[in-house]
């Protein structure tokens, strides 16, 4: 009943920007940075997004601005949290302060507007049409259209699977998560290594706010985050920060996005609905928990 | 360590007063520094001052509600999801509910009280029951929370008539008095009563003591024999107990309504949480950063009109002040609680 090709092919518009800021969680949660900040990345990349497209006039000048924007607060994360040894939560709630005031003064000062911007400059990302493909049903609907970057996280899942299993940096990555001062012992700074993980962390939340305001829509507004980066947190708690998992868990709510989308069509307020994967994610921690705690007692039990 | 600690804030302090001096000497940046001072405290007979003392009221609150629960240790950041229910069910009995105003007032305080603290108490029974992390369960509660109170000002209980998304207007005698002649009201009174005895008690009742040993020393506060079940949910229920009492005094004293994102937009819940941390989780401290940060806001809103920078700077000050702190302040929250959890 409600599987319908449309939904189907929303379901990448809705997990892409989750799933990009939930392989950035990822690596974080390898290297033993608890970045809450994702949320501020995910708004100051979507704003830097835009910006870049009207400054100069092509996708790729959004997403090249939303890099930077990324990597920068990646940058200032690493400084105050892991150079000064600040607190992580205390950092996060800094920089997601920061994303929401920088934007709104930005957005004012750059375009002389308050709570939304809609420009003809805004360029979209271009979508990957697979031709035949395109015709089969259920499959073509998913498949084909979608954009460059919705292809892009979903490789990205894998490429950083098999990076963190089998590339030295990946190891070090672990490394700098499990035992840092084993790390040092080799010569390797686990500050290094980590500064590199929030980077990396910045650029692909940047990515996914870019997923948001220059792909799904063709603007920006204050707050177009809206939750998005604490969803994606709950999906790398929930997975234990194993991206195999990972993909699946946010295509789960990617569907339930794209069903809430579907139910407003059919007469149910949207805030209701926008409530939804919020609850989902209640729910999930609430079993992905409950087993954790449970595995861990039964360990606790079989040592004693 | 101490010494360089202070080094590190006075540091700072001397740049902003020279700085300060510097614009106030050029003439051309000189209106900015004025700006700033009239909106927080100039206006016609004060009018400003009397607003950055209204803001003041509602962060002093939330920051008594997160400093409840940060002193005990308990990292709840759901404060907003608190404050919005509690300031939603106070406008809904405000305008529903028939009877004397007193009671009106009364019934519809209790409520609110009750909103807050049993939304603390869920993001407390999700902590301890399904071992989802306070901190993330709280603050995914904030969602639910602000979505269901823009549903309700939205569709059913909406004031259609007036064409913005807010409820009714609450019944007027049973709104929170106003100072005579000012825009502020009695709800200052009320959250500054409850500040001071948050403050108080946390220095000298055994409670606050158990409170604060549980904050330092989750298996110290075991050992000792404190009911550290029970001071969890307690410390909780007064945590959002003060947030939804200021969600109701937003609500009967500032906008007598309940309009859509009065107490989300603003930022509240997360200044309150930036006002505690600069504060480094002190009671008596507290206070007085809570008005810095509410000084900052309206000063900023000065500034915008007089030379016509956006009030957003404010928020990105406050940004800035909150890294700084982490910076020079360290581990403060998750270092001393990670491994007793």
């Amino acid at each position: 009943m409600f599987l319908d090709s449309a939904i189907i092919e929303s379901i990448p518009r809705f997990f892409t920007p989750v799933l990009l800021a939930a392989i950035g969680s990822a690596l974080c949660e390898r290297a033993a940075v608890f970045n809450i900040a994702l949320e501020g990345m995910m708004l100051v990349g979507a704003f830097a997004a835009v910006v870049g497209c009207v400054y100069t006039g092509s996708w790729m000048g959004g997403i090249g601005f939303a890099i930077v924007a990324g990597a920068a607060f990646g940058l200032i994360f690493s400084f105050f949290g892991v150079q000064r040894g600040g607190d992580d939560i205390i950092v996060s709630i800094g920089l997601n302060v920061l994303a929401i005031g920088l934007t709104a003064f930005l957005l004012r000062a750059l375009f002389g507007v308050q709570g939304q911007f809609e420009d003809p400059r805004i360029v979209e990302i271009p979508k990957v049409n697979l031709g035949p493909v395109a015709d089969i049903p259920f499959i073509g609907d998913l498949l084909s259209g979608q954009s460059i970057l919705v292809w892009f996280a979903v490789l990205m899942v894998f490429a950083t699977h098999f990076f963190l299993n089998n590339h030295y940096f990946g190891l070090r990555i672990r490394a700098a998560g499990q035992n840092a001062s084993a790390l040092r012992s080799v010569g390797v700074s686990p500050e290094r290594v980590k500064t590199v993980a929030l980077v990396a962390c910045g650029i692909l939340c940047a990515l996914g706010g870019a997923q948001l305001s220059i792909s799904n829509v063709t603007l920006f507004t204050e707050g177009m985050s809206a939750g998005r980066g604490w969803i994606a947190l709950v999906i790398v708690m929930m997975c234990s920060a194993r991206l195999p998992w990972i993909l699946p868990t946010a295509i789960l709510f990617g569907l339930v996005d794209a069903m809430g989308f579907r139910m407003q069509g059919l007469g149910l307020p949207q805030q209701l609905t926008e409530a939804l994967p919020y609850l989902l994610a209640i729910v999930v921690l609430i079993i992905a928990f409950r087993r954790k705690s449970m595995r861990q007692q039964a360990l606790g039990q079989s040592e004693s | 360590m101490i010494r360089s600690r202070y080094v590190a804030i006075i540091a700072p302090l001397g740049f902003i007063f020279l700085g300060v001096m510097i614009l106030l000497a050029i003439p051309q940046t000189r209106p900015v520094v004025e700006g700033f001072l009239n909106g927080a405290f100039g206006g016609r007979n004060h009018f400003n001052l009397f607003s950055t003392l209204a803001r003041f009221s509602i962060l002093l609150g939330m920051a008594m509600s997160v400093l409840v629960s940060f002193r005990a240790g308990l990292l709840n950041i759901g404060g907003e999801g608190q404050l919005v229910l509690g300031g939603l069910t106070a406008a809904l009995v405000g305008v529903y509910l028939p009877g004397p105003p007193l009671y009106v007032s009364v019934v519809a305080l209790l409520a609110a009280m009750t909103a807050g603290a049993s939304w603390a108490v869920l993001a407390g029974l999700l902590d301890r029951v399904a071992k989802v992390p306070l901190l993330i369960g709280s603050l995914l509660l904030n969602y639910p929370a602000s979505y269901l109170a823009s549903y309700f000002v939205s569709h059913p209980f909406r004031d259609v008539a007036s064409g913005a998304t807010q409820t009714h207007r609450i019944m007027t005698e049973a709104r929170l008095p106003r100072f005579p002649g000012t825009i502020l009201d009695y709800g200052i009174l009320l959250i500054g009563a409850t500040a001071i005895l948050v403050i108080a008690l946390e220095k000298t009742s055994v409670f606050g003591y158990r409170v604060r040993m549980q904050g330092y020393s989750y298996g110290f506060a075991r050992t000792s024999g404190f009911p550290t079940g029970a001071l969890y949910y307690r410390t909780l229920i007064i945590s959002g107990m003060i947030a939804g009492m200021t969600g109701y005094t937003a609500v009967f004293g500032l906008n007598q309504r309940y309009i859509d994102g009065m107490l989300t937009i603003p930022l509240y819940t997360w200044t309150a949480i930036a006002a505690v941390l600069l504060a480094a989780i002190i009671p008596l401290i507290t206070p007085v950063t809570a008005f810095f940060f509410a000084m900052l806001a309206t000063g900023a809103v000065g500034m915008e009109r007089s030379a016509d920078i956006p009030r957003e700077i404010g928020q990105i000050v406050q940004a800035v002040i909150v890294l700084y702190l982490a910076g020079v302040g360290g581990k403060m929250l998750s270092g001393g609680t990670k491994e007793d959890h």
